[in-house]
């Protein structure tokens, strides 16, 4: 029988983590990150695992490290924030290319200037075009099991890819929750060892990460966004597979009493929760709304999203980072280009919230759907709104 | 060269045939050749150090000359070469 107990979830990201196997952890910490790379190093040094704990010293080395480990068929994990991930970025794309599964933890926090302990979405959003499967944790428990689940997608030998559990800083990684955690039984049953495709090792010399000239560069990175589309495939054979051992399922795209509601509101990440509670006040008083939320962010989940708002007229997208000149926020522009070859696309509005840890209550949840609700009869006056910014 | 779809790239790009590199002749890129002229050469062995390519050879006396197959005409053997023994010419 699992074990329910009450555990920070950034403490549990590092307990889940212990769960892995893992061979190679290398973690810089940093705000809000610092207690996953306390809580691993403490799990690796009381000898509670078998694993090597890099103690690099930034967070472009701590990918860098990876990347060799993983190339020697290591089990590898990191975890990291804001600046640091925005320091890794150099490696991110070069880690997808070479086709390396690393597992990162990621704790969702604003890019400075200024500068910005809290929470947003605007460190991943730059990342967004890098080739690693990404999605969204909404509470603890999902962090604990799209972490474990995170390995043996991309480690899966039709996807090789690197994976990132995003996590809310702050109002997710401190949050003190109730969290079922798996046996270490459970675990070795449901990942078994990691088994590569390649390795380096001097008896059997290989070259990775080489050099392409232009007539070969387009069909390498042609057969990168295969693999990563194809990916879809495996992640929802492992989350079917999650949800036979261990019950609780798991969707490219959750739905929350969306069914032929004309509004639907889109979250991604921890926020999905309080917009519930929006969804009911407002259901309550007769309106037809209901909630869309994006656990997939790469590979995008276009069929699941497509069927999870057939019907709907209006699509409130939330966004928690900016495209500076852009046309709408980055979900908000995806979504729009979604749906854009669609005969009956739904209005989409798009709001930019809770930026740099401003709250966003239940009540503004409210007023978003109402706005969007607006919109439906009077039409869309802007391509995106800065929501409850003052001025 | 073999062109391959994008279905038949190998995962990662990765090569498993090591030194292959030694098929790709980069003198093909070549625009100038290096000259050397041996009554100025004091077989220092710069011009072989500085090689960006390794190309550079000894002959059975002791001179250098470069394997046109990988020189790539960069101009750094004539460049490095300080008693001024080899002349960049263009390829005809
Ligand atoms: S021109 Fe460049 S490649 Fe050719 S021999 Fe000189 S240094 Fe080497
Ligand atoms: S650098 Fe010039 S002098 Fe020295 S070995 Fe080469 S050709 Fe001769």
């Amino acid at each position: 029988m699992a074990k329910r107990v009450g555990m920070e979830v950034g403490i549990a990201a590092a307990e889940a983590v212990g769960l892995c196997n893992i061979d190679v952890a290398a973690v810089y910490p940093i705000t809000p990150q610092s207690h996953i790379a306390e809580h691993l190093s403490n799990i690796v040094a009381d000898g509670r695992i078998n694993a090597e704990f890099i103690t690099v010293e930034s967070e472009h080395s701590s990918i860098s490290s990876l990347c060799g480990a993983s190339a020697t068929g290591a089990r590898t994990y990191t975890a990291t924030s804001s600046q640091g991930l925005m320091f890794m970025h150099e490696l991110l794309p070069i880690v997808s290319a070479m086709r390396l599964p690393i597992v990162m933890g990621i704790a969702n926090r604003a890019v400075s200037g200024p500068l910005s302990i809290w929470n947003d979405h605007s460190d991943i959003m730059p990342q967004r075009d890098s080739g690693w499967i990404t999605m969204f944790a909404e509470n603890g428990q999902e962090v604990v099991d799209m972490t474990i689940q995170s390995f043996k997608i991309a480690e899966h030998k039709d996807v090789m890819l690197p994976a990132s559990v995003n996590i809310d800083g702050f109002q997710l990684t401190h949050m003190v929750e109730p969290i079922e955690f798996p046996t270490q039984k459970e675990v070795n049953k449901f990942l078994p060892d990691r088994k590569p495709f390649a390795t380096l090792h001097p008896d059997k010399p290989i070259t990775m990460g080489a050099f392409a000239m232009p007539d070969r560069f387009a069909e390498v990175m042609k057969a990168k966004d295969v693999a990563i589309v194809n990916s879809k495939k495996i992640i929802l054979e492992v989350w079917k597979e999650w949800e036979k051992q261990f019950g609780r399922s798991y969707n490219p795209v959750e739905t929350y009493k969306a069914k032929d509601a004309d509004v639907l509101l889109v979250t991604m990440g921890s926020m999905g929760e309080t917009a519930e509670i929006a969804i009911d006040e407002l259901q309550k008083k007769g309106v037809s709304v209901g909630l869309v939320k994006i656990r997939l962010w790469r590979p995008f989940p276009t069929e699941e999203l497509k069927a999870a708002v057939k019907g709907a007229k209006v699509l409130a997208v939330t966004d928690r980072a900016v495209s500076f000149g852009g046309v709408s926020g980055p979900v908000g522009m995806e979504v729009k280009s979604l749906f854009y070859h669609e005969k009956d696309r739904p209005l989409i509005t798009n709001y930019i919230m809770g930026l740099g840890g401003r709250d966003v209550t239940v009540e503004d949840f409210i007023k978003m759907a109402e706005k969007a609700v607006e919109a439906e009869k009077k039409g869309i006056t802007e391509e995106y709104e800065f929501y409850g910014v003052r001025g | 060269m073999v062109k391959e779809k994008w279905q038949e790239v190998s995962p990662g790009c990765m090569v498993f045939t090591p030194g292959n590199a030694r098929e790709y002749h980069t003198g093909s890129w070549r625009a100038e050749r290096p000259i050397w002229d041996n009554t100025k050469c004091i077989k220092c062995g710069i011009c072989y150090i500085f090689c960006p390519e390794a190309c550079i050879g000894q002959d059975a006396d002791g001179y250098f000359m470069a394997d046109l197959d990988y020189c790539k005409g960069c101009g750094i053997c004539a460049q490095e070469c300080w008693p001024g023994a080899i002349e960049m010419v263009e390829e005809g």
